[in-house]
């Protein structure tokens, strides 16, 4: 095909895909007239185009389309649904004609009269209906208003379409190029034999650019991008891939020689390698936003079709992905999409019954979480009806009822996922066939991801996709069993155990499968040796002393996978399996070592699947694993320091742990200092009685708050423990803020706060000495619950004991968006505290959204903000905030609290 | 590859006319195979090759050529023949299909042949079925015989069992 026209595809499709955005949000907002300017434009391009390509059928369409464009831009014809479903459907047309042009290199037979005749209607105004006359009382439409534009002098006359192509075919030289006199000189008049088109062309570009910026000041970034072809990306990050490769090796190489000169340029290309290939994984990274393009219109499609009333609500487009990723779950999501537009939101009658507002709202939500991108469905409809679940379980002879009754809400509703499973009651053309969940969920454990189900009935549903960020480069850990090498997924594995049988660590075993106890837990066990068909190196029960398990989680199953041997992790380019083994679904690919030998990588997925049937097996429990009285359990870190009593600390609070030479630590002022990351950090031991003289290394807890970091010095890390804290208060030490019960014993929960503010005065703002547990406290009638919704994990670990102590019960949240969840999910709270300055919805659009509600409305709200101008406490008590709290301020929150709650007392 | 053979056949390109084409002998079992030459992008001597858990018994496993993963295939094992006493000596033969990679691990790799259109006869029918499938057709030579081996239906006979 030429190249010309591969290009003009290529950026047609993609004007079209933003076209297609606009439009649905024009119809919300007909009188926006840059929106109307920025359609007509695009439209306007794709006619100019065709022009030069000679393209006469798409060009025609593209022009009546236009023509009505212009007059919405004129202003004399109003936007209405209809009107957009007409431009919709050209735009569809031209997307079909597109196609054809793509696989056949040349435009399809037939006519589109009966598109242009209707376009045509709108266009002279010779519409039936009254109603959408009305605005159109000047039929012929007024001269051109910008006489520099000269399509406008036929554009704005009816005329039939045969004369319009003839001033078109006559017009010399592209629209685009109107305001540009001198190109319009260069190219040969009439531009339509193939060889001088060519040249108009390719003039055109440059001249197009300049003029797009003077139209709104987004497109001027369009300049600093260039178009580069993704097989070029994609060579070049498979030259990456190798690079890296060649460095492992190198590394590998020189770590086995002590002293070395290569060691220094070594180091160096190491970084260079590592900053290139991050580098080009940005190239390959995509907003996920491109994946959603098309969603708006398939819903507005949908509603219209279905009679529904539907809003699209999209959080965190820009959230970026590998290119690879984005592409493999676009499907998916549209599916999902539709699923939530046709099965899950209601009706405006049924909505209305049910007491939700009439408009239905799905909302789709990205965000980054450690390696993952989580993608969340949320709407607000009927949610899965569980009954129709179950009958149809039964019907399909998947289960008994016996079993059914025993299975909770999770287990069944993980269901749907089942091939063939559909509870739709008629088939529509959206969905209902019954296929598709299933290929969803195949789709997203292919790239490794998993899916989530949470559905309420009669509140809506929430899918969870959790999926890795990238393909191509993964951090895996080297195994060997039976003599033979593999590699997982790092993050696949949870935790690795040694397990020695002589030991309270060992594997027990019924009928000749292993399992093992972990945590009170029983972890079934799978010997990798076994799946994999390898010959076991030894018999018994004994085969299995000294051996590792690599705990990993597929979904909400967890299992643990017997190998022989763990080495280090390694960072490897996932190369795809050959397809002589693709049906072998243990492997996810294979890859090139440092050493430079082929390993294959392990599926943690198809391992799962070829030992069990994985829904079944989903734990009992699992939902209420994570709340408990609607506390949500806290990982603590407990330490010994001083003496033996066991300390604990919020472990997210901790950025890392380190170990310190005692010979290292500097004294300045007073204070002991120690070199750290380039900087001085400022350090403490956790109390006198840390001994800094026997021991050359003692760990230390490190903390950090953007650029400042502290340190404290302990005796020992003990453990980390997951734990609902429930904190007595009543020790009379400082730095204490109470003490919970740990492995059944007594352990102090540290105040961090107290050590911080001794260690450097800018982590908080000014504090009184007062012992802030007086004076508050104990209401009678049990305790108070507090909702902190604050964006930083250092000011949520931080309030949270700290409120808890002061006898509040205390759910924190990141952020508002969650807050309003909770709210609907009938939770209810005594006080709710926000931070203002939050990604997503700050804390005056959670304000006035909460006092907008029906669940929250009179519940008091406290502010909290680090910097807080008048003008800003205004705004809050706008929006309905009852107090206004400087951040760092404990005593005055504190203070402020109880000042709340005896107001509403007296209230 | 001066071989005396070479010489002969220069000389007999004199008494003869007509298309030729060029492929690379190898020996399996002790019969001359040809691989079409244009197919072949590597003759590999004995290398390390990781074990490839439940595959099919025809792949031997794979190895690293130069920096890309290139599955090896036992030649013998797909034409129904038994494991040769010492696996040291044997040669590969590297070729391409559907973008991938396939080392086919042979006896040994003899020399680069220019053979008569006219010497071409359709494969017998009488042929055992696991080599009739594999076979492009036979070349008649001066003593023996040359089987054309089919690389794209060995490889793609595989996938398909599977």
């Amino acid at each position: 095909m030429d190249d010309l026209i591969a290009e003009f595809i290529t950026e047609t499709n993609e004007g079209l895909g933003e076209l297609d955005r606009d439009l649905i949000k024009l119809e919300q907002n007909p009188n926006d007239k840059d929106l109307i300017g920025k359609i007509f434009r695009l439209m306007h391009t794709i006619k100019g185009t065709c022009g030069f390509l000679g393209l006469p059928r798409l060009e025609k369409v593209a022009h009546h389309a236009e023509n009505v464009m212009g007059r919405f831009r004129d202003g004399n014809l109003s936007v209405t649904p209809a009107y957009v479903t007409l431009i919709l459907e050209s735009l569809d047309r031209v997307r079909m004609l597109l196609e054809h042009i793509e696989s056949h290199g040349t435009e399809a037979e037939g006519s589109d009269a009966e598109l242009i005749e209707k376009l045509d209607v709108v266009f002279e105004g010779r519409e039936a209906k009254p109603a959408e006359a009305a605005p159109v009382v000047e039929a012929p439409p007024p001269p051109p208003p910008v006489p520099t534009e000269p399509e406008k002098v036929y554009s704005a006359e009816p005329m039939d379409s045969d004369e319009l192509q003839r001033i078109f075919d006559m017009t010399p030289g592209p629209m685009d190029m109107m305001q540009a006199a001198p190109v319009v000189e260069a190219p040969p008049p009439p531009p339509l034999a193939p060889e001088p088109s060519k040249e108009v062309a390719v003039a055109a570009a440059p001249v197009a650019a300049p003029k797009e910026p003077k139209a709104d000041g987004e497109s001027s970034l369009a300049n600093q991008s260039l178009r580069v072809n993704v097989d070029v990306l994609e060579n070049l990050m498979t030259m990456v891939s190798e690079l890296v490769l060649t460095r492992n090796q190198l590394l590998q190489i020189t770590r086995s020689q002590k002293e070395n000169e290569l060691a220094t340029p070594l180091q160096r290309l190491n970084h260079v390698v590592s900053d290139l290939q991050d580098g080009v994984m940005k190239t390959r990274m995509q907003p996920i936003g491109n994946a959603w393009a098309k969603l708006p219109r398939i819903i507005r499609d949908l509603s219209i079709e279905l009679g529904k009333k539907i809003d699209l609500v999209m959080v965190g487009e820009n959230t970026e992905l590998d290119r690879q990723v984005l592409d493999m779950i676009k499907d998916p999501l549209t599916h999902m999409v539709r699923n939530s537009g046709d099965h899950g939101v209601e009706g405006p009658a049924d909505r209305a019954k049910a007491g939700k507002p009439e408009t239905g709202t799905i909302t789709l939500k990205a965000f980054h979480e450690g390696g993952h991108i989580i993608i969340q469905i949320i709407d607000d409809g009927k949610g899965l009806p569980m009954e129709k679940i179950k009958a149809k379980i039964i019907q399909n002879g998947l289960a008994t009822q016996d079993e059914i009754d025993k299975m909770s809400m999770q287990q069944i509703q993980q269901y749907i996922f089942k091939a063939g499973f559909s509870t739709a009651d008629k088939v529509t053309s959206v969905s209902g066939r019954g296929v598709g969940m299933d290929v969803v969920r195949t789709n997203i454990e292919k790239i490794g991801g998993s899916i989530e189900l949470n559905s309420i009935e009669g509140k809506g549903s929430t899918f969870t996709i959790k999926i890795p960020l990238t393909l191509a480069i993964v951090s895996s850990l080297i195994v060997e069993t039976s003599g033979e090498k593999f590699a997982i997924p790092q993050l696949s594995v949870n935790e690795l155990v040694l397990v020695s049988q002589s030991s309270d660590n060992r594997i027990e075993i019924i009928n000749d499968t292993p399992v093992f106890r972990l945590r009170n837990k029983l972890l079934p066990l799978v010997e990798l040796s076994s799946v994999l068909k390898l010959e076991l190196t030894q018999k018994g029960v004994d085969r299995f002393d000294h051996k590792y398990i690599i705990v990993t989680q597929v979904g909400s199953y967890r299992f643990g996978i017997i190998v022989d041997r763990v080495f280090d992790t390694e960072e490897i380019v996932v190369k795809p399996v050959p397809k002589i083994l693709k049906n072998i679904e243990l492997f996810s690919g294979n890859t090139i070592l440092g050493d430079g030998s082929v390993i294959m990588i392990l599926d943690p997925n198809g391992i799962a699947k070829s030992t069990g049937d994985i829904e079944t097996e989903t734990a009992v429990g699992e939902e209420d694993k994570d709340y408990h009285q609607g506390q949500l359990r806290t990982s603590l870190l407990l330490f010994q320091a001083g003496d033996e009593s066991p300390k604990a600390v919020p472990l997210s609070l901790i950025s890392r742990l380190e170990n310190i030479s005692i010979d290292k630590i500097e004294h300045s002022g007073g204070k002991m200092m120690v070199q750290y990351r380039g900087k001085l950090m400022t350090l403490m031991p956790f109390s006198t009685n840390v001994d800094l003289k026997s021991e050359e290394e003692k760990p230390l807890l490190v903390f950090s708050d953007r650029d400042t970091s502290v340190g404290i010095i302990v005796d020992q890390i003990v453990d980390i423990q997951e734990e609902y804290i429930s904190i007595e208060p009543g020790t009379s030490s400082d730095g204490v803020i109470g003490s919970t019960i740990i492995n059944d014993q007594a352990t102090e929960i540290i105040d961090v706060g107290y050590y911080l503010k001794k260690l450097n005065a800018n982590f908080f703002k000014n504090h009184g000495d007062e012992d802030f547990n007086s004076g508050f406290g104990k209401h009678d009638s049990g305790r108070r619950r507090v909702l902190l919704i604050d964006d930083s994990p250092f000011f949520r670990n931080m309030l949270t004991p700290l409120l808890s102590v002061a006898g509040y019960d205390v759910t924190s949240l990141e952020s508002a968006l969650k807050a309003l969840e909770l709210a609907e999910n009938g939770q209810k709270f005594d006080l709710i505290i926000s931070d203002i300055e939050m990604p997503d919805m700050d804390g005056f659009e959670f304000a006035s959204r909460v006092r907008a509600g029906r669940e929250w409305q009179d519940t008091p709200m406290m502010a909290l903000s680090s910097h807080a101008t008048q003008k800003d406490i205004d705004h809050g008590y706008k929006v309905g905030f009852n107090k206004y709290v400087a951040k760092f301020d404990r005593d005055t929150l504190l203070n402020a609290i109880t000042q709340t709650f005896i107001e509403g007392e007296i209230v | 590859m001066e071989h005396s053979e070479t010489h002969s056949q220069d000389t007999k390109k004199i008494m003869r006319t007509g298309k030729t084409r060029d492929f690379l002998t190898i020996y399996i079992g002790g019969q001359m195979f040809g691989i079409p030459i244009l197919q072949v992008q590597d003759v590999l001597g004995h290398q390390k090759v990781t074990k490839i858990p439940l595959s099919p018994p025809q792949v031997a496993g794979a190895l690293n050529l130069r920096g890309r993963i290139v599955t090896a295939i036992d030649v013998r094992t797909c034409l129904g023949l038994s494991a040769p006493e010492d696996t040291t000596k044997r040669m590969s033969v590297v070729v391409e299909n559907d973008h991938e990679l396939y080392s086919l691990i042979i006896d040994n790799v003899g020399d680069v042949l220019s053979l008569y259109d006219d010497d071409y006869e359709n494969t017998p029918a009488t042929l055992d079925p696991a080599w009739r499938g594999v076979s492009l057709g036979i070349y008649r030579l001066s003593g023996k015989l040359l089987i054309i081996l089919d690389v794209p239906k060995l490889l793609n006979s595989m996938m398909s069992v599977n």
